[in-house]
């Protein structure tokens, strides 16, 4: 029998790695095992074109409780017997096809992988990316995303803290949905997803099984999709009510004797939760697929196998075990079934009716192929960073009219009116809210506080993939060390084109070198991610997007910084420049060359050691209670970061330092490893002693003062204004 | 003296409301779930914010018929102190132990800031201890909390002093503008005529400390405390 063309594209599986199966296994797959090894040599579940390089990344501290691949999600240690468990994964293709489920069920998936890990949820974060914000399509995404988003998070009490969101051509029709989750431990409760030995029972817990999300990860998250509408039934719905009770649910049954392992069951379904639970486990599985309780008659073990109905768990119990867990459930109003034994050997094998469907060794379906890739750099690349900035006209408009718009831009307007739709307040944590670089959460009964955020600048990656990605790292620690904390952890979401591209291959090669080359730089681990490809529509590639998520420890909370300046007369120091204002080279791929002049071009730099020392000199600052507020220099340079720091603490800021000629550059160029503070002149010897200790340059260019923004004898913007353009950017941007 | 924080499938301020009330003030409290149908330990009931059995149909329309919620209607008959925030709030309304509607917001948007409350009356026992026009700084969260009721109650309402707390500007203005869901007169929270029944949106458990943005909302627990723990003498 050979198979048809027809069912391997259904499953998103090469005739070649169908011959792969037939070597293996030295027969042909039947219909059912096909499927599995379908949906786990996914490239959603297989990582076949990011396995090689994944490996690659840092993943060693001291910290470290559970390694990254190991287990749902990397823990990484706070101390006081405290641990945190955190994960950023993807759901964009469902978020292209249906934004408001697809976005729901990200925010639920993620969220299970971390109490899986026996951590209670304390936070939510979404890195948004979306095509031009005036389409009309863009606006239907972004209203269904945030929707869901909202919808879902906000039922099931873990505030949603922070993110971001971006705008760019290279995003149209394939947005970028990203959620990431951190939850709390005590240390030595951390959980496994795996069962101890040979007779432990495997328990489906939650939702019943229908036939939503059949071939979501193969098909929907595992090549390129043009046909969307027929994508529809592969994407899930979400119930977050179901998934709150579950949470509590399972953190109870977390604490009776018998419960060994749990596992999230979220793509691919149980095929892959239970299979990846048996590899853990180093033991055969026998699964009684009829005892999976569905949503619907008739369905078939492939279908019962590849749902990927949401709010469902698999618990490892004990023998006798599972009493215990069906009166816990019971009393949630939650199903709990005994679907399988783990038993000595090395096979799955599936029953329906008694009768045995399938028996296949586990191993065989896990290693899915390792695809190597070629990294050459394509010369249109060449091109585009080799363009003389000095080429770039002044723009035909003066600086206030400038900078209006990019206060307005929906890159960098305030984000308010996405995150006034999120609860971020509940659990009483939130000591910095969302709209400052980096959110804030106290944790009860303990000093210590933890600051979390994501990044990355995608228009930089574009220009050079490996410096990108470290900038996206740096930023991302950036983000933290301006609240004070210091960074100790990072999660990468990496959401690339097409990988059996060139281009997209050099582009992941370079990005994970350049994430491995500043977290090392940090000396910190990368403690878990997730690999979304076939980002394109149109076969056109996303811009290179790895997202990173980034885990702060501040000592105690109460000591910790915020953006906006505090009072008046404070002296504005800049720290990691000894200029106020950037060159004309420092453009290269900023808001500005983008919104001014239509272009994304240009050679980005970054200097990695100085951003650390740069990074350690702010957070002494913080610690030793000099300054009164800190900001991250980013998007939009140093002119939008000033005004944001005035504009949040509603006072004004006087920069006395000139402006240049090219006074375009100078103010909203975005060079790295600058961060603005505000201070007291009486702690500014201090500062300059740290500075100077760590080998920081460091400007002093203005004052907070007054209710206006001036730049030098030349500009002046009343804060008003100035607020007025910042608070009302978002909503004007993305209205009709 | 012991609040008693009901918790329905789906409620997600119980641990909020406990750590103000207990770890914050100091003051013992308990989960009382939703099939439990015993108060008689407890001097004061909350029923905390959250999605009660998911608020299929309509929010807080299917617990309304719990068991618990039997027996909080008997404590309340018998002069109990029950405060209902957010979610609590509209089960009261759903249960008919507070007049009105939570209907859904007016700009059909979720709502998560930070509301000054302007205390319209502070002769009762959740705002005792606030001074008359007292701005309660107090966050909401909330989808559906736009109060509505016909002419005739809100009239009532408003003449008995069963208005306890508008949305307001920083300096204590009550406008349009500032008003976040569409109440009427800006109405953020209510008692019954009785006084010993408290429905309010915001959630005062979530400003319970100065590292969180505020500490504001333990002026009603505060009063609560004070008022029960007299009554019990």
């Amino acid at each position: 029998m050979t198979v048809s063309q027809q069912t391997l594209d259904e499953i998103a599986l090469s005739r070649t790695e169908y011959e792969m199966i037939i070597d293996r296994l030295g027969r042909e797959p039947a219909p059912l095992e096909l499927g599995l090894f379908g949906a786990l040599w996914s490239e959603h579940c297989g990582y076949k074109h990011t396995k090689a390089l994944l490996r690659t990344l840092p993943s060693s501290s001291k910290r470290l409780l559970v390694a990254p691949g190991a287990e749902n999600a990397g823990v990484i240690d706070l101390g006081d017997g405290l641990a945190i468990a955190m994960k950023i994964e993807s759901h964009n293709h469902p978020s292209a096809v249906e934004p408001f489920e697809g976005a729901a069920t990200g925010v639920g998936g993620i969220i299970r992988d971390i109490f899986a890990m026996g951590a209670r949820p304390i936070a939510l974060l979404n890195s948004l990316r979306f095509g031009q914000p005036d389409n009309a399509r863009t606006r239907y995404l972004l209203n269904g995303v945030i929707g869901g988003i909202s919808s879902y998070g906000n039922c099931i009490g873990i505030p949603d803290v922070g993110g971001e969101i971006f705008f760019s051509d290279s995003y149209n029709g394939n947005p970028l949905v990203n959620a990431m989750c951190v939850g709390l431990i005590e240390n030595g409760k951390v959980a496994s997803a795996s069962a101890r030995e040979a007779g432990d029972l495997l328990l489906l817990v939650g939702a019943d099984t229908g036939r939503d999300g059949i071939h979501g990860a193969s098909g929907l998250a595992s090549k390129g999709f043009e046909e969307e509408a027929e994508m529809r039934s592969a994407v899930q719905v979400g119930n977050p009510f179901l998934e709150k009770v579950l949470i509590e649910a399972c953190m109870e049954a977390l604490e009776l004797p018998g419960v060994v392992g749990l596992q999230d069951c979220g793509a691919a379904g149980i095929t892959s939760a239970a299979i990846e639970m048996a590899e853990r486990s180093g033991m055969g599985l026998k699964l009684f697929i009829d005892r999976v309780p569905r949503r619907e008659k008739g369905m078939t073990p492939y279908e019962v196998m590849l749902s990927e109905s949401q709010e469902r768990m698999l618990i490892a119990v004990t023998p006798g075990g599972e009493t215990q867990v069906f009166e816990l459930f019971d009393r949630w109003d939650l199903d709990a079934s005994v679907i399988g034994k783990f038993e000595l050997g090395s096979n799955v094998k599936i029953y329906d009716e008694g009768e045995q469907v399938c028996s296949t060794p586990v191993i065989t379906l896990t290693d899915s192929p390792e695809y190597k890739l070629t990294s050459s750099k394509p010369a249109w690349l060449d091109a585009l960073q080799k363009v003389n900035m000095n080429a770039i006209p002044m723009p035909n408009m003066p600086p206030i009219k400038v900078m209006l718009k990019m206060l307005g831009s929906p890159n960098i307007a305030s984000r308010f009116p996405i995150y006034q739709q999120y609860d971020y307040h509940v659990q009483t944590n939130t000591v910095i809210e969302p709209g400052g670089d980096a959110a804030v959460l106290r944790l009860k009964g303990s000093k210590k506080g933890i600051a979390i955020s994501t990044d990355c600048n995608s228009r930089i990656c574009y220009l050079d993939p490996s410096i990108g990605a470290s900038i996206a790292v740096a930023e991302a620690c950036r983000n933290i060390s301006v609240t004070g904390a210091a960074p100790i952890a990072l999660t990468d979401g990496l959401n690339f084109g097409n990988p059996e591209t060139p281009d997209v291959q050099y582009q992941l090669t370079e990005s994970i070198a350049g994430i491995t080359r500043a977290a090392d730089a940090f000396n910190i681990p990368i403690v878990s991610g997730n690999a979304s490809m076939y980002n394109e529509s149109l076969g056109s590639a996303i811009f290179p997007t790895p997202i990173i998520g980034s885990l702060g420890l501040l000592e105690d909370a109460e000591i910790h910084a915020t953006v906006g300046f505090k009072s008046q007369e404070d002296i504005i120091v800049l720290i990691g420049t000894d200029s106020c204002w950037d060159e004309i080279n420092d453009i290269a791929g900023s808001e500005y060359l983008e919104l001014i002049h239509g272009k994304v071009e240009g050679q980005p730099r970054l200097d990695l050691d100085l951003e650390v020392r740069a990074q350690e000199v702010c957070r002494k600052a913080i610690k030793a209670g000099l300054v009164t507020s800190a900001h991250d220099v980013s998007d939009g340079g140093i002119a939008v970061a000033i005004a944001e720091c005035s504009i949040i603490g509603g006072i004004g800021a006087v920069i006395t330092k000139a402006l240049p000629k090219r006074w375009d550059a100078g103010m909203f160029g975005e060079s790295q490893s600058r961060i603005l503070l505000s201070l007291d002149n009486k702690n500014i010897d201090q500062l300059e002693s740290i500075a100077l200790s760590h080998n920081v340059p460091m400007t002093i260019i203005g004052f907070v003062k007054g209710d206006s923004l001036e730049f030098g004898d030349s500009l002046s913007i009343p804060l008003t204004v100035a607020s007025e353009a910042w608070q009302n950017g978002f909503n004007l941007a993305t209205s009709e | 003296m012991k609040f008693g924080i009901v918790v329905f499938p789906g409620t997600w301020s119980e641990k909020d409301t406990q750590y103000a009330v207990s770890d914050v003030l100091g003051y013992e409290s308990d989960y009382i779930w939703h099939d439990d149908d015993n108060l008689d330990q407890y001097d004061v009931i909350v029923l905390p914010g959250g999605f009660s059995y998911g608020d299929f149909l309509r929010c807080g329309a299917i617990a309304r018929f719990s068991p618990v919620m039997q027996a909080v209607r008997v404590f309340a008959e018998n002069g109990g102190p029950v405060i209902g925030i957010c979610n609590g709030f509209q089960i009261l309304c759903e249960s008919n132990l507070l007049p009105g509607v939570l209907m859904r917001n007016d700009h059909l948007e979720f709502r998560c800031i930070w509301t000054d409350l302007r205390v319209e009356n502070t002769s009762t026992i959740f705002t005792s201890k606030a001074t008359e026009g007292q701005l309660l700084h107090i966050p909401m969260s909330h989808g559906e909390g736009n109060y509505q009721a016909d002419e005739e109650t809100i009239s009532r309402l408003e003449n008995n002093g069963q208005v306890i707390f508008r949305y307001s500007d920083t300096s204590g203005n009550v406008t349009s503008q500032i008003n976040p869901n569409g109440s009427v007169n800006n109405i953020a929270g209510i008692i019954n005529e009785r006084g010993n029944v408290l429905g309010m949106m915001p959630h005062p458990e979530k400003a319970s400390e100065k590292l969180i943005g505020g500490d504001d909302g333990n002026i009603i627990f505060k009063s609560l405390i004070e008022n029960t723990v007299t009554s019990l003498k």
